[in-house]
């Protein structure tokens, strides 16, 4: 199957689902290893591997959809519920910008209240206060509750977002795109065709996206294959993925609990994801949840990015996993790696090189 | 010198040189020095990676050294200070017996009053928990230091120990072996030739010991295969090290800190762990230490020529001391799923690397 496989990627030919299957199920690691760092050499010959400079706010943890994988969401009454005041995201923007930061990622949970004016006032002010930051933010899930809420289609509110400032739509929430996987772990959140809309409208309106995978809870390994041929079948329909970024569920403090996925079932979910998503320039190691020993480890596994420096992340830290990097931790790891380090913007241009 | 000549050495079973050792140390293909390595580990171990179920007591923190890497020592009088008696000794011993243990690992400070009987009381006291336990005690620094003790040499204190129950010597205390480094990490501690010395009598008084390695440090690569070099030559001699056990150096609550080398991230961890197994060709088993690496790099070590993962540990103070983010056990299941997400086939073995059972 190996030398089949091999023969195939060597003459570009896509690979079926079930030579994926069998590379993430028999494969060694190394072979999968060696298949993912060609492609990779391939795309980024260049040995450079990039980070944003970004924080991640999360506006609010009232959410509807109580996922249970989740540690981070509150109902509405819950004493620790929160709505951030704006002053408050303008005040946590300012100090991003003033750390040399390009990316703001503002996420929460689905508030049943929030509509689009909240979001359009709140974006202007932002794009007005701070025209150099990328405003990279809400999931599919959380556009499709403002649509809902503001009873509107998800292109009309995808459009008044854009034109009130949103830049680009990063792809989370995606967590595996197999609806029979979601009704386990998250049973009222959007399924994978309204994940699918979501990005598809976004890339008609000509906003950057990218595509994340959350794996290691209730799927299959032919689930994890399913949903990276989904992202690569979405992304050669005039998609606009710039980035995959697969991550492990976090069973820290949630109802759904269990262990993580294991060190050597990360690398080779990343190393399948480069070798199934030549059509997506980016793979993105996962330093938040693997730590920085392994996402430098992951630079021979297919990464070429090491996603954000994250200023500020609380979601994944609510569920018990704590890993922290500094800018100059960052080109370290790069550096002792073996590559070349530098920022970039959320659109992947160079701002510089260390 | 080409990676291909290597290769073509590793195939044919010939011994590196320290230049090729170096070599691949400065080799950009990851995965490259992996594949060679995992070669050689195959053709040693086939699939098969080897764990045990044990506990570590540390009976005391109190020591008269105080090297600069290390965040567990303290003096007598210093807050955190601890001694254990033998009835905590005791106790430890049996709560792990009762979670199936079969090897007690015991290492301490070198304390400034404890009396020479003492040590011979702690193992007579584990080995008095069961026969089954057996105790693999007090690294080379710490003969050193019962033979002072005892006014006696290290044959003397080994005999004593081996009939208080000593079954086999842990690899610790071994750091750097080359003298410029230990100036600098750890002038009090006893040198390279004599930590040599006392392991060449340990085998020769019939115990098998491991052979470890700090890395990450100060020291450089040339160091580090001069400290390979010397454990190669020791073993071609004794034949008595069992495993060798590199140990990712902890940066944190330790004077040395700032000294961790930024450029020793898992790049580094799993590429000293393939060309130690590449090297040390005279070694059986060459063993990743969770607790140091973190569990991730180290399942991935045995994709990279590790073939023993140490074992569940229970209670373990110096590595975590020192900042290691690693939890403070593993079950024997976490253990078990670990290997065999790894494609490898799990070995519970004793200390002695019998095979108990396959799982």
């Amino acid at each position: 199957m190996l030398a089949a496989i091999t023969e195939h990627l060597a003459a570009g030919l896509p690979l079926t689902r079930a030579e994926a299957l069998w590379l993430l199920t028999e494969a060694d690691l190394l072979q999968v290893g060696r298949l993912a760092d060609a492609i990779r050499r391939r795309l980024h010959p260049d040995r450079l591997v990039t980070f944003v400079v970004d924080r991640n706010v999360n506006y609010t943890n009232i959410c509807e959809s109580k996922c249970s994988f989740c540690a981070f969401y509150r109902d509405e009454g819950s004493s620790d519920a929160f709505v951030l005041a704006e002053a408050v995201i303008y005040e946590k923007i300012a100090e991003l910008v003033a750390q040399g930061g390009t990316q703001l990622l503002m996420q929460g949970g689905l508030h049943p209240q929030l509509g689009i004016d909240w979001f359009e006032r709140l974006f202007r002010e932002i794009k007005l206060r701070f025209p150099a930051v990328q405003n990279h933010s809400l999931s599919p899930a959380e556009i499709t509750q403002i649509a809902r809420v503001s009873h509107l289609g998800i292109r009309e509110t995808l459009q008044r977002l854009k034109e009130a400032g949103l830049d680009s739509v990063p792809g989370g929430g995606a967590e595996i795109l197999v609806d029979r996987v979601r009704q386990e772990i998250s049973p009222k959140k959007i399924g994978w065709e309204g994940w699918a809309a979501v990005m598809r409208e976004a890339a008609l309106l000509g906003m950057p996206t990218t595509a994340t995978m959350m794996f290691g809870s209730r799927e299959t390994a032919a689930d994890i294959v399913e949903h990276i041929f989904r992202v690569r079948e979405l992304q050669a329909d005039e998609g606009s993925f710039t980035a995959f970024i697969p991550w492990t569920y976090q069973p820290g403090n949630t109802e759904l609990g269990g262990k993580t996925a294991t060190g050597v079932e990360y690398l080779k979910v990343l190393a399948l994801s480069r070798i199934i998503l030549d059509n997506v320039p980016n793979i993105q190691a996962s330093w938040v949840t693997q730590g920085a020993k392994m996402a430098q480890v992951a630079l021979f596994f297919g990464a070429n990015d090491l996603g954000g420096t994250m200023l500020e992340e609380n979601v994944v830290a609510a569920a018990g996993c704590r890993f922290r990097m500094s800018m100059a931790e960052m080109v370290a790891l790069i550096h002792g790696g073996g590559f070349r380090a530098a920022q970039r913007t959320t659109l992947y241009d160079i701002i510089r090189e260390y | 010198m080409t990676i291909e000549q290597i290769t073509e050495k590793v195939h044919n079973n010939v011994r590196l040189t320290d230049q090729e050792a170096l070599f691949l140390f400065a080799e950009p293909d990851l995965l490259a020095i992996g594949e060679l390595a995992a070669l050689a580990n195959e053709r040693k171990n086939g699939k098969r990676v080897f764990f045990n179920v044990n506990r570590h007591i540390n009976h005391t923190n109190i020591c008269v050294n105080r090297c600069k890497f290390c965040a567990f020592s303290r003096t007598d009088d210093q807050e955190g200070a601890y001694c254990y008696d033998l009835e905590e000794i005791r106790h430890r011993a049996e709560e792990a017996l009762a979670q199936g243990a079969t090897e007690i690992h015991i290492v301490g400070g070198l304390h400034p009053e404890l009396p020479y009987e003492f040590y011979l009381e702690m193992l007579r006291t584990v080995r008095d928990v069961s026969s089954d336990l057996h105790i693999k005690a007090f690294t080379a620094v710490e003969i050193d230091y019962l033979a002072k003790l005892s006014g006696q040499g290290v044959p003397g204190v080994l005999q004593d120990l081996k009939a208080a129950g000593l079954g086999s010597l842990p690899g610790g205390g071994a750091e750097i072996l080359r003298k410029e480094v230990r100036d600098r990490l750890c002038p009090e501690k006893i040198s390279g030739e004599r930590w040599l010395e006392v392991m060449a009598a340990v085998h020769r008084a019939g115990l098998k010991s491991n052979a470890t390695m700090l890395y990450g440090h100060i020291e450089s690569l040339a160091d580090r295969i001069d400290h390979m070099a010397r454990l190669r030559e020791l073993q071609d001699q004794t034949g008595g090290f069992q495993v060798f056990i590199p140990l990712a150096f902890q940066s944190e609550n330790n004077p040395l800190g700032h000294l961790k080398n930024p450029a020793s991230g898992g790049v580094d961890d799993l590429k000293t762990l393939a060309v130690s197994r590449l090297y040390l060709d005279n070694f059986q088993n060459i063993k990743a230490y969770w607790v140091m690496l973190g569990e991730k790099i180290a399942q991935t070590a045995l994709c990279f020529g590790v073939n023993d993962l140490d074992g569940t540990v229970v209670e373990e103070k110096i590595g975590h001391e020192a900042g290691a983010s690693s939890p403070q056990t593993m079950t024997r299941d976490d253990i078990v799923r670990m290997i065999r997400a790894a494609g490898r086939v799990p070995v519970e073995r004793d200390t002695l690397y019998n095979e108990l059972r396959t799982c």
